[in-house]
């Protein structure tokens, strides 16, 4: 099997979700090649390689520096054709889900997304996927010569003994066509750490009573080197902004270590959280949902524990 | 301004998902508008309040879907049509929305940026390719000025503000619109809006579902006291391992 992973990047390097696509893709394939668009460090090709990957393809071209999923979808259907692959592998994101969409028609690959184990190969090709926002799985058989999986955080971790990778570059042909979403301005969340791409969360719910409160989110966020986030009403009251909305309809995060302060523990959190490794729930109400959930629980006001346990982490 | 709304009929975010028979088990499960679908509905309503038009919604669903469909037509869809079909695979219902497109002239396509079900959040992207059409996913915001949409849309870490020409498909989100409550008028209205019903355009799948998982169950919550937080640090360092 030929397998091509698409490790998408931002502000030159690869993201973590990427990392790990790749080092699923080397547990299946030892001829692991990865593309790259756009600017990327030269430092990256290292990373790419121990990851597991033997090849790293290289596309340049500036216009290629913003994600566009129809132009980067042409230049996959182009590796494709070139490298004779039947099976790409992407990081779910909303990039690589739209790039992943739109290549299945152009190569007429079967596609399944939110895949969580490697793949079962004893008959056919079947994946594990996550569904009804991480209540269910579901086992599905893809058909046909050509497949692409997109893999959900945390199904298998980084590999880093890879051996390493050549580089080379790819001259893909590109079609105005392909741009006619302009692109006129990013703005950048706060916060070094990416919500989705965090390790360690802390989130804090209406517990908090308000906005002003915040700070002591930040400073334990700041000591555990996490990602802020927040439940819908907090996000809802514009206490934070929408894009640390985790839940159901906001961001799904699937972290190590999961903090829910102040979080009563809805269904539709504990959708956006159920990917977590270990959940801490702290919470003045001992029969709040959230401790079902969670593997370590404290009853207690969060104006109290959290000082206390910013303190013991010193 | 013709807009085509495409919704999926799920299971309400409450509910408790189970599977029988190795098909999902809809006992006592409420079916509400795709969450997602109900935000793109809303938006398209009021495209069409304030330039007028038409809205078009469009399911791919077996007949148990209309309630569904007549509720968007009570939130202000003008008409529907149902394609026939069990929604199993993401490239299936999106040659069946693709087909629809053809047959019309739709200026906007709009849907949910993924299904709350199976989550694919495909199939903007699929239709937009089977047309030759541009796709955006996830739009957050959506203003037209005459032929040229102006959208803000969600990347990891941020957003983008783009342009681009009609038509094209987009896979919306909160908060490009409020959620619309259908009132007394509306839903009496709904029931004589056109539903019209097709077969399926011969399509073939590309995937199965071989059979459903459920998670295991956690293990019971470790409680700490409230004043020896010290003992939290210490099992997240020594027995969780992670920090």
């Amino acid at each position: 099997m030929s397998v091509l992973v698409f490790a998408e990047t931002a502000e030159g390097k690869v993201k973590n979700n990427s990392l790990e696509a790749v080092s699923y893709a080397s547990a299946i394939d030892q001829e692991v090649i990865a593309l790259v668009l756009g600017d990327v460090d030269e430092s990256e090709a290292e990373s790419l390689g121990k990851s597991g990957a033997k090849k790293v393809l290289h596309a340049s071209d500036d216009r290629l520096n913003h994600g566009i999923s129809s132009a980067y979808a042409s230049v996959l259907a182009q590796a494709v054709e070139q490298f004779g692959i039947n099976l790409v592998i992407m990081a779910n994101s909303s990039l690589g889900d739209a790039v992943a969409a739109r290549l299945s028609i152009k190569i007429q690959a079967s596609l399944a997304g939110n895949v969580v184990e490697l793949p079962d190969t004893s008959n056919g090709f079947s994946v594990k996927r996550s569904i009804f926002t991480g209540k269910a799985f579901s086992i599905v058989k893809l058909e046909g010569d050509r497949k692409i999986i997109l893999i959900k955080k945390n199904s298998v971790g980084i590999k880093e003994d890879g051996d390493g990778a050549s580089v080379e570059k790819f001259d893909p042909v590109l079609s105005d066509d392909d741009f006619k979403v302009s692109i006129k301005s990013t703005e950048k969340a706060e916060g070094d750490i990416l919500l989705p791409d965090a390790d360690i969360v802390v989130s804090g719910g209406r517990g908090l009573k308000g906005p002003e409160n915040w700070g002591m989110i930040e400073d334990l966020a700041k000591k555990l080197g996490a990602a802020t986030g927040c439940s819908k009403p907090v996000s809802d009251m514009e206490w934070r902004p929408h894009h640390e909305h985790v839940g159901q309809t906001g961001v799904k995060v699937a972290p190590s270590l999961y903090f829910a302060i102040g979080i009563s523990g809805a269904i539709q959190h504990l959708a956006g959280i159920n990917g977590s490794k270990v959940i801490v729930a702290i919470n003045k109400d001992p029969e709040a949902p959230i401790f079902k959930a969670a593997d370590y629980g404290i009853v207690g006001d969060a104006f109290d524990v959290i000082p206390k346990l910013i303190e013991a982490l010193d | 301004m013709n807009i085509l709304v495409c919704i999926t009929h799920v299971p309400d975010t409450t509910s408790k998902i189970a599977f029988q028979n190795n098909e999902f088990d809809k006992t006592g499960v409420q079916f509400i508008i795709g969450p997602y679908d109900d935000y793109a509905l809303a938006r398209a309503v009021e495209l069409k309040e304030a330039t007028g038009g038409m809205v078009t919604v469009l399911n791919v669903g077996e007949s148990e879907t209309e309630p569904t469909i007549r509720k968007a037509l009570a939130i202000g869809a003008d008409q529907a049509i149902r394609v026939n079909a069990k929604p199993t695979d993401s490239f299936f219902v999106a040659q069946q929305i693709a087909a629809i497109a053809k047959q019309n002239n739709y200026d906007l396509i709009l849907m949910g940026r993924e299904s709350i079900d199976y989550n694919g959040g495909q199939v903007h992207g699929m239709v937009g390719e089977l047309l030759g059409l541009p796709s955006v996913s996830p739009v957050m915001t959506l203003e037209l000025d005459g032929n040229l949409a102006k959208m803000s849309k969600e990347i990891e870490g941020g957003k983008e503000q783009v342009e681009l020409e009609l038509p094209f498909v987009a896979g919306c989100q909160e908060p490009i619109a409020e959620w619309k409550i259908p009132n007394m008028r509306g839903i009496m209205s709904a029931r004589t809006k056109p539903l019209e019903v097709v077969e399926p355009s011969s399509a073939e799948k590309k995937t199965e579902i071989v059979s459903y998982e459920l998670p295991t169950q956690k293990s019971e919550v470790t409680m700490v006291e409230a004043d020896q937080v010290e003992n939290l640090v210490d099992l997240l360092k020594n027995e969780a391992k992670v920090i």
